[in-house]
């Protein structure tokens, strides 16, 4: 076991898939030398070389339409976008092409493309730095789109992002990568597989849904509410498509009780989808309505105004005594709408 | 006859990337982009007549007159198959169909000149490519009668399923080639896309992608002068060979209607690229004589007196002027090409004719390369579902 932060646990992830494989290639603005603007591939150029570790041409569409062929070619191709909003100009490769793909040509053609995306916002940066983009990705079928919270995850599902033969969107929590978590580099294959979420905090009142950035938060929103009598279980969802509902439901039949939390916009986001697909399979469980606590729906705001954009622990806790029926100080607000 | 580009040697530099071309170029920047009587090259003038040329005979020096039948054998069965689905598709057995007549030579003379091992990357009308690559066309008819979204395995002919989306595939022909750099093969890719596509960011991209690895990829443009409805001009100013030197990467402008000297441009171009000279630009001047498909109406946009001027042009005409010219064009030769056009059209047809619909259900297959439970669920879902009507309803 190390102590790691999640980006260099990322880091220890890249290098191992490089060294397992070697149709392994990296690809991405500033990833060589500069080692990318957050030092996730710090060191990795120097050690695997210039045409593994690949400083890729300004251009999003052009790295996911090349790395398409690459993996005509039998490479696996990790892409790395920038920043989350920075993706877009790649939005036309990766849902014409890298998502359809596998359908399209019967499964004879596999494209093991990882797409890395640092995601969400609490960095005080400027516009398209801070964005939560995943539901464009979810709603498209034949890409995979995980999300990790903690270095463990990060190195195992990185290494797990690669080793499958779908294309998989790794969104990063960028304010996280300087978080610090036990990593064991020996057990990789032993860790959960990346498409199970996972309980990690235990609970029997409310189940409180979330994954990347926001991981955090819960656990701590699960301790403040414990202190107030409140058990709290916190599910990482892991994967955000497809999603293990059967964990999520598992929970739900116990507590009764459904929050879910993300960065995102809430309109057609992830927590409308988990809302509604728990609603449907759980209803005779739940005693109170699900509870969404998103980012509001409006364009990601100002870096001095992102407080009120993000979800945080008072938020959650929020919801977390109105699907349990508790009045609290900030109930008047609460129930306005 | 003059290129507009000279071929300014990367040769020598094979392997230092700061390698541009740094010669001035010709100026073509007075080439309408639609010109298609001057500033390209030519072996075979419309009539037939063979043109010398001392920097591209030797690239064609061993097309024989065997090989002239044979290319022209080509041109009437890709051609006799074009009208088949045509015809198939008025008779409602096929949903849509793009076709390709007058691009024969521009397909013919550029998939002839690839290796077996070579990888294509095309968009939807190269229909005379994926015969080159040996499809079965009733595979393809599969796509355009809406039995399935692709009709090959793209490693059994080398050939990607074709790209609907405009200049997608350039990019996957660069991430190709460069995968053939990177494990030291000599194959080589090639994208096939249109003048419309040029004004796609993707093709851009490509061209800079593919100049900065010096990858191993051929871009060949077929200028057919129109983008279903809006002419080559609302594309480009200027000749769209002229595009390619700004990226670092030496371009040709050639006839398109020529399978000659189609051959002797891409050959030399492919030679490059295998030789780690990297990329070349091909623009086959050419005209797309029918509808962009079988839902388009030319007749709103365009006149005859243009469609009478190409067809002065047509690629089979001058094949067989040039063949008549030598004596090969005998009523045997005639008689032989025709016989093998009409049995593969008869044979695409049947083949068409006898598709099964597709499984309902099938549509659930190969979202991923896993079950997903997801997924299973809503499958079962909806076999429940049919299953409740009398008779079944799949």
């Amino acid at each position: 076991m190390t102590q790691l932060t999640l980006s260099k646990a990322i880091n220890a992830g890249l290098r191992r898939a490089l060294e397992v494989d070697e149709k392994v290639v990296l690809m991405g603005e500033d990833i060589g030398k500069l080692g990318g603007v957050f030092r996730v591939t710090d060191g990795l150029q120097a050690d695997f070389g210039p045409n593994r570790v690949i400083d890729a041409p300004l251009a999003e569409s052009g790295m996911l339409g090349t790395a398409i062929g690459l993996a005509y070619r039998g490479y696996r191709p990790v892409v790395e976008i920038q920043f989350d909003g920075f993706i877009f100009p790649a939005f036309n490769q990766i849902i014409t092409q890298i998502s359809k793909m596998h359908a399209r040509t019967r499964g004879a053609v596999k494209l093991p493309i990882t797409i890395r995306v640092p995601f969400g916002g609490g960095i005080g940066s400027v516009e398209h730095h801070s964005e939560s983009p995943e539901a464009y990705f979810a709603h498209t079928p034949g890409l995979r789109v995980v999300s990790c919270s903690n270095s463990q995850d990060a190195y195992t599902m990185i290494q797990q992002a690669i080793a499958s033969d779908d294309p998989v969107l790794f969104f990063e929590p960028k304010r996280r990568y300087w978080s610090k978590g036990e990593v064991d580099q020996l057990a990789e294959t032993e860790q959960p597989s990346m498409e199970r979420a996972q309980v990690v905090n235990s609970g029997t009142d409310v189940t409180l849904v979330t994954y990347g950035p926001l991981v955090m938060t819960a656990k701590d929103a699960a301790l403040a509410a414990a202190d107030d009598g409140v058990s709290v279980e916190v599910i990482d969802l892991r994967s955000l498509s497809p999603i293990d509902f059967d964990t999520v439901a598992a929970s739900v039949r116990k507590t009764g009780r459904l929050v879910i939390t993300h960065e995102a916009q809430q309109f057609l986001g992830l927590g409308a989808e988990i809302a509604a697909s728990i609603t449907e399979r759980c209803f005779d469980y739940l005693e109170a309505a699900p509870a969404r606590v998103t980012g509001f729906d409006v364009p990601y705001p100002a870096a001095k105004l992102e407080e009120h954009y993000l979800p945080n622990l008072d938020r959650m806790l929020d919801a977390v005594d109105r699907v349990l029926g508790r009045r609290n100080s900030l109930s008047d607000w609460s129930h306005a709408s | 006859m003059s290129t507009i580009q000279p071929e300014t040697s990367l040769s020598n530099h094979l392997h230092d990337e700061r390698a541009i071309p740094t010669e001035p170029m010709v100026d073509g920047t007075s080439v309408p982009p639609g010109e298609a009587s001057a500033d390209f090259l030519q072996l075979l003038t419309p009539d037939g007549h063979r043109t010398p040329n001392a920097d591209y005979d030797p690239w064609v020096a061993d097309v024989d007159v065997a090989s002239l039948v044979r290319l022209y054998e080509d041109h009437v069965v890709v051609r006799r198959i074009d009208t088949e689905a045509m015809h198939l598709q008025r008779q409602g057995q096929l949903g849509l169909w793009a076709p390709l007549l007058g691009q024969e030579a521009a397909q013919i003379g550029s998939a002839r000149s690839l290796r077996s091992d070579d990888f294509v990357f095309s968009s939807y009308r190269e229909n005379a490519v994926a015969y080159c690559r040996g499809v079965d066309f009733t595979d393809l008819m599969r796509v355009w009668r809406g039995n399935s979204h692709s009709g090959w395995d793209p490693y059994e002919i080398n050939m990607a399923i074709p790209s609907v989306i405009i200049g997608t595939q350039a990019l996957h022909a660069t991430g190709y080639a460069m995968g053939c750099q990177f494990d030291g093969g000599d194959q080589v890719a090639i994208a096939y896309f249109g003048d419309g596509a040029t004004s796609q960011g993707d093709i851009s991209e490509a061209m800079v992608f593919a100049a900065r690895f010096q990858a191993p990829v051929v871009f060949f443009c077929q200028n057919n002068q129109w983008a279903i409805s809006e002419p080559v001009e609302r594309q480009a100013r200027i000749a769209i060979a002229n595009r390619a030197p700004g990226f670092g990467i030496p371009s040709i402008r050639v006839d398109g209607n020529d399978v000659l000297a189609v051959m002797a441009v891409t050959r030399r171009a492919i030679e490059r690229a295998r030789t780690g000279g990297g990329p070349t630009f091909i623009e086959a001047v050419t005209y797309r004589m029918g509808p962009h498909t079988t839902s388009d109406d030319p007749t709103r946009y365009r006149n005859k007196e243009e469609l009478d001027e190409w067809s002065v042009k047509d690629p089979i005409k001058r094949l067989e002027a040039h063949l008549s010219s030598m004596g090969a064009l005998t009523d045997e030769v005639r008689a032989e090409v025709q016989a093998k056009a009409d049995s593969v059209a008869a044979e695409v047809r049947a083949g068409t004719l006898g598709l099964t619909d597709p499984e309902s259900l099938s549509i659930f297959d190969h979202v991923l390369s896993t079950e997903s439970s997801w997924l299973e669920r809503q499958k079962s879902q909806y076999s429940a579902y049919l299953d409740m009507f009398e008779g079944g309803a799949r």
